[in-house]
């Protein structure tokens, strides 16, 4: 569990984050949504100790950052940005040098290396210099040493920046797997991951929480659903203008022969495309395109973020 | 203790991970062997004596040394492992002691492949050992306290090169004040306390065999003042 009180971080003058507080509870996975510069990072440098905030608090299941850092590292499995690692070790030797320093006995270090390399799918560069592989395999490295102690937290700051679609599928798979016993946090800007992964999302922007919630409940506070629809009828922008379950009808483009391109808000932020149908058909009207589309979390993700 | 340990191996691995720690060796080697025996004519001398050899020591030590300390934290925090490093559940003096033995011992290891001369001179004649072993001695606590130096400056640059610089900089104002006060003798206390400060100074015992205990503290206090800014500095980062 990760419990956040008040924390502030002020670097010199600039505030990288502004008292912030949330809870995590445990077997949950936060995504930690927000624009470069947000404060994402500086966060999850905070949780794991490697910076102190200017004030406020943070705990990791119970462990106070700063009172018992060392209580905290032990808790917490950690891949920080751009994913760093020893480019002149190979991957076997790398991830036994984890576990050791991270507290892994002896008799067991074995048994957890072999378990991290089949996790990640490390079987075939296991000899292989960490200099020598592609940013897919380091990523999984990466993500392969935070886990070696099998801790009960993990703090993965980007986890898929850089990696191709494929190599992205299989690390939020990762993921969603470690999610069902680990608490995770994660950050991104890439918005589907978090719909997919996470159970919950915090958006935060300019050092701010500005929203958080599930995916589901965010993407509910958006515009609604705008219903695209391409006609040809006399008058057809104006007396859908005056509908009464039509809260907004702007016209967007010109066809050829007189057809026009809507965008039609409903009334209650609701589909409204059938009443559209059948006034269309009421009024004789000839349609082209009738295409409703719900708002995407990047709809509501730019709405927040941009002000 | 254990933690300093494991800092300790992944750093020497480190150094012989790729040929640089071996291509180090040879030259020191080659540098010093030819220094010993050509510069300052050996075979003319006709003595079994290393003294010529350690005499020049402080100043051969000042070019390979610092090679070694430099980049102990600067490639971490040019790469980015500092921010791995220093959130695994390692104090910083556990992290801070592992590299500084390490670099230790890379050092000791170089060292021990020039007992080449020593054998050499055991051939030739009868060295008096005891003063050779002590000189060893003596030359590994000059190179511990150039080490703890470096390693510190390391730590305040994230740029290898600079830190080679200013470590080797700082470590030739600190041999230098040690001969230059001599053309200042009218300042008096001023000369006793660089001499007193000054690196070369507590040497010159170590070239004669002589191991002081007035110049072990000195070198131990060195090397003890320079870890504990490291530890500090490490921990700073936590501010900034």
């Amino acid at each position: 569990m990760i419990h956040v009180d008040g924390l502030t971080k002020r670097y010199g003058k600039a505030t990288a984050i502004d008292n912030i507080s949330f809870t995590i509870n445990k077997g949950e996975v936060v995504g930690l949504l927000g624009p470069n510069g947000a404060g994402k990072t500086t966060t999850m440098k905070i949780l794991t100790c490697f910076i102190s905030a200017t004030a406020g608090r943070a705990s990791i299941n119970g462990h106070d950052t700063f009172d018992e850092p060392l209580k905290v590292k032990e808790q917490i499995g950690y891949l920080p940005e751009s994913c760093p690692l020893y480019h002149d070790m190979d991957v076997a030797t790398y991830l036994a040098f984890a576990a050791e320093a991270r507290g892994v006995a002896a008799d067991k270090r074995k048994l957890a290396v072999d378990r991290v390399i089949s996790d990640c799918d490390l079987g075939k560069v296991t000899r292989k210099l960490i200099g020598h592989l592609s940013k897919g395999y380091r990523q999984r490295v990466g993500l392969a040493q935070a886990m070696v102690h099998n801790p009960s937290v993990l703090i993965l700051d980007e986890p898929t920046s850089g990696l191709d679609p494929n190599q992205i599928r299989d690390i939020l798979a990762l993921i969603n797997n470690l999610g069902q016993e680990k608490t995770v946090i994660h950050s991104t800007h890439i918005l589907s991951e978090v719909e997919t992964t996470s159970d919950r999302v915090l958006i935060i922007n300019n050092g701010h929480i500005v929203a958080q919630g599930t995916p589901q409940e965010l993407m509910a506070r958006s515009s609604g659903t705008t219903v695209y629809l391409t006609v040809k009828g006399a008058d057809a922008q104006a007396q859908l203008s005056g509908a009464a379950f039509v809260k907004q009808a702007e016209k967007i483009g010109e066809g050829k022969d007189g057809f026009i391109r809507l965008a039609v808000q409903g009334a209650d932020a609701r589909d409204v495309s059938l009443d559209l149908f059948k006034m269309a058909k009421e009024k004789d009207w000839l349609v082209s395109e009738l295409k409703a589309e719900t708002a995407s979390l990047e709809d509501v993700f730019a709405k927040l973020t941009r002000g | 203790m254990k933690n300093a340990f494991t800092i300790f191996k992944k750093e020497l691995r480190s150094y012989f991970s790729s040929p640089i720690g071996f291509v180090f060796i040879i030259f020191y080697l080659l540098v010093s062997n030819a220094f010993f025996f050509f510069v300052q004519d050996f075979f003319k001398q006709g003595q079994v004596s290393m003294r010529g050899y350690f005499a020049a020591m402080p100043w051969v030590f000042l070019f390979f040394v610092p090679a070694i300390s430099m980049r102990l934290w600067a490639e971490e925090k040019k790469m980015g492992t500092v921010e791995l490093l220093l959130t695994m559940p390692l104090k910083e003096w556990e992290v801070v002691f592992g590299k500084f033995l390490a670099a230790f011992a890379f050092l000791a290891i170089t060292l021990l492949f020039s007992l080449t001369i020593p054998v050499s001179l055991a051939y030739l004649g009868k060295p008096d050992m005891g003063v050779i072993v002590g000189s060893y001695v003596g030359a590994l606590f000059l190179g511990s306290a150039y080490l703890a130096i470096g390693l510190y400056i390391s730590s305040l640059t994230e740029n290898q090169v600079v830190a080679f610089i200013i470590s080797l900089a700082v470590i030739f104002v600190l041999l230098l004040i040690g001969i230059a006060p001599v053309w200042l003798n009218a300042l008096g206390t001023i000369v006793s306390v660089c001499e007193y400060i000054s690196l070369l100074s507590h040497f010159n015992n170590v070239t004669r065999g002589v191991i002081d205990s007035r110049d072990v503290i000195y070198y131990a206090s060195v090397i003890v003042l320079f870890l504990y800014l490291n530890i500090k500095n490490i921990e700073a980062r936590k501010w900034r």
